[in-house]
């Protein structure tokens, strides 16, 4: 006992001491997420390894070697070291009008523009909710898909424009849009419909959306290409964009009234009940009580239904519409530009990622505002 | 049981309402002021939109030729874009008037899908191309090889003819599209790529470099491509094949698109004939005295056509081969314009 030591702080006073090196930082994160166990640092070896095998390269294609400015795929080629060695951005350069307005007349493409401008603003009230005048903003949303129509079909003073010159993302974003925006409210009314006690009305619905779920996407779309023609009276041939609208929009609904019955189906009893001992009627009990729950428990599944909905618009070429990814294909055929497919499908990979990741994000942000705990 | 049987009724009469509907095209076209033609979706050289969004190619060129006879236009024309499983039925049920879609002409499609094909503007065949360091001389040495092939077309069937043909065996390798096949073939995953030889000179020249490769001289099937419309309107059927024929009968002639005024002069009276200066052909179609005259200043003969799209000058660099005039050996050859 002749040593003592030496106490700086008197008990309970000591400050806190840094947590040990090893579980902070880098260092620390990468121990608990990438080496926690044998199997995981196996794995994160062997990521690494195929990121490291496979980066540099695609890098080297897609930025360092490509070329952005040539006339022909023969230009393209000649200005690297060996043909092909790197990406040809020239070619979607080139086509990039095409891949945007298909063949719309060049003259007219001010309306689309007007037309993209038009929907980026009816897009933010209904995305966000603190907009002031919202109100006003969600009425306009609501009449757009018809005020984009007029802009871009013509009539009533405008010079009318055929819907099979359209074609490109100009396509894919009617055909994604007018599905989402009106699947959303026909599913609705499918899933009330098929959750009703009028018995007439709850097999009609059944009927509609079983039949529809039980068909693929790509057999109404021959359905609408091929079938229509023959039964409609002579005289009455709709265009095959009109058709195709129908028809997605329809598949799209009954996929949306099973979400939606999902999410009316996850409301407990007692709620109806709530809203019958208020004395609401029917349709203030759904649209105060019900439908706003359950349309938030619903979220995910209608949001993965529209990117579905969206990617599925694709189908189209295979009835011979020009959407981002026809167009893609038919440039190929051009001799001056042929055999440089990866720049195509990157390309058009790279846009639908771009859309489709932001739905996914947007439904995020829209269930972390609306979370408030079950 | 009766309303059923009405309404059985009602869309049968519907329907061929809507068949009948269609007989008139020549009526119909004038009166719309356009010419919809039911093209693909892209075959090189054939038909493809360039940059500006405008359709060029082989078969485009006829659609422009027809429009320029009947119209006076050659760009009044529409492009009905069709893959290969839809093109019938967009002219049946009216969407176009006539089909320029390399479409190959059979029994079946002539007598089953009831269309009548006019004329063969385009005599194509099923080749093989193999890599030169394979040593590969003749299709008769290809026992084993695997073979990159287009599912759902003819071609399948003919492989597997010509392969059982020789008591070879093969490996198919089946893809989608061309531009699947042209990677896969790059990339070794199959020694052969087989379609028509016109589509394998077409992917060829895509090639980083296409001297590596070879077209065997074998070709083992007849596809013979040609427009066609649809049954029971005689006359549109004949106004097309005439077109047809005016292009070949042109380059035969010596009439082209830089010398056709002049040979309005000619003193030779079949080019006079062709051209509108003497007789009445036009009127008996139901077109104008100078249809043909209107299709060669504006389009060209059929050698300028076969050039400007797919010939040795361009990427594509096809000989005229089977396509050359009967006077050269081909089997271009058309009836007298008499």
């Amino acid at each position: 006992m002749s040593k003592t030591v030496q106490q700086e702080f008197a008990p309970g006073t000591h400050p806190d001491l840094p947590p040990p090196v090893n579980t902070t930082g880098i260092i620390g994160w990468s121990r608990k997420n990438l080496f926690s166990s044998p199997l995981n640092t196996i794995l994160t070896l062997l990521a690494m390894l195929l990121l490291w095998k496979s980066l540099p390269p695609l890098f080297e294609w897609a930025v360092i070697n490509s070329v952005s400015t040539a006339d022909s795929r023969e230009q393209c080629w000649n200005q690297m070291s060996s043909p092909g060695a790197g990406a040809c951005w020239a070619f979607i350069k080139d086509r990039v009008e095409l891949f945007t307005y298909g063949f719309y007349p060049p003259p007219l493409r001010w309306r689309v523009n007007i037309s993209f401008v038009l929907l980026a603003l009816a897009v933010v009230p209904v995305l966000y909710e603190k907009l002031p005048y919202r109100k006003y903003g969600l009425i306009y949303s609501a009449v757009f898909p018809f005020i984009a129509g007029w802009l871009l079909v013509g009539g009533f003073g405008l010079e009318q424009v055929d819907t099979d010159q359209f074609g490109g993302i100009m396509l894919t974003l009617i055909i994604g849009v007018t599905g989402i925006s009106f699947s959303l409210p026909i599913g609705v009314a499918l899933a009330l419909g098929r959750q009703s006690n009028m018995p007439v009305l709850k097999i009609l619905c059944v009927l509609f959306i079983e039949f529809i779920r039980g068909v693929p996407l790509i057999t109404l779309l021959f359905v609408a290409s091929t079938m229509l023609n023959y039964f409609l009276p002579p005289g009455t041939v709709y265009a095959l964009l009109v058709r195709v609208l129908i028809m997605v929009t329809l598949f799209a609904s009954a996929y949306m009234a099973e979400v939606i019955r999902g999410g009316l189906q996850a409301i407990a009893k007692g709620q109806h009940e709530a809203g019958d001992s208020l004395g609401l009627t029917y349709w203030q009990a759904h649209r105060l009580i019900i439908l706003p729950q359950a349309m938030k428990i619903s979220i995910p599944g209608i949001v993965s239904t529209f990117i579905g909905l969206y990617k599925d618009t694709t189908l189209v070429l295979i009835i011979g519409m020009m959407d981002i990814l026809g167009l893609g294909n038919a440039s190929l055929a051009d001799a001056k530009w042929a055999g440089l497919a990866n720049e195509v499908y990157i390309f058009v990979a790279l846009y639908f990622f771009i859309s489709c990741f932001s739905m996914s994000r947007y439904s995020l942000y829209l269930e972390k505002k609306l979370h408030t705990g079950h | 049981m009766r309303a059923l049987e009405k309404i059985a009724l009602t869309l049968i009469a519907v329907g061929a309402l809507a068949f009948t509907a269609t007989a008139g095209t020549l009526e119909d076209v004038k009166s719309r002021g356009e010419l919809r033609c039911v093209v693909s979706t892209g075959v090189a050289g054939f038909a493809y939109p360039d940059s500006s969004g405008t359709w060029k190619g082989f078969d485009i060129d006829f659609c422009r030729a027809t429009a320029a006879a009947v119209l006076g236009d050659s760009n009044a024309i529409k492009a009905v874009t069709s893959t290969g499983k839809t093109r019938f039925t967009k002219l049946n049920s009216g969407e176009g008037d006539v089909l320029w879609r390399n479409t190959t002409i059979t029994f079946s499609r002539d007598v089953g899908v009831k269309l009548t094909f006019v004329g063969v503007n385009y005599y194509d065949g099923q080749g093989f191309m193999v890599n030169k360091s394979l040593g590969v001389t003749s299709a008769t040495q290809l026992d084993g090889a695997s073979v990159c092939i287009q599912t759902g077309t003819t071609t399948e069937l003919n492989l597997a003819d010509f392969f059982r043909q020789n008591n070879m065996s093969y490996e198919a390798v089946t893809i989608e599209k061309n531009s699947e096949a042209r990677a896969a073939y790059l990339s070794g995953r199959c020694d052969i790529y087989t379609t028509d030889a016109s589509g394998l000179a077409a992917t060829r020249s895509t090639f980083p470099s296409p001297g590596n490769h070879i077209i065997l001289p074998e070709i083992i099937s007849k596809e013979p491509l040609g427009p066609a419309v649809r049954q029971g309107d005689d006359q549109w059927a004949d106004i097309v094949r005439w077109i047809y024929n005016a292009t070949v009968a042109a380059e035969e002639l010596g009439v082209s698109s830089s010398n056709v005024d002049s040979m309005k002069g000619s003193n030779n009276p079949e080019i006079l004939r062709l051209l509108g200066v003497e007789g009445s052909q036009g009127e008996e179609l139901g077109m104008s005295k100078d249809w043909a005259y209107q299709v060669i200043k504006q389009v060209g003969n059929y050698g300028e056509i076969f050039e400007r799209n797919i010939g040795t000058n361009t990427p594509i660099g096809l000989a005229r081969g089977l396509n050359n005039q009967w006077t050269k050996g081909g089997l271009q050859y058309s009836p007298p314009f008499r």
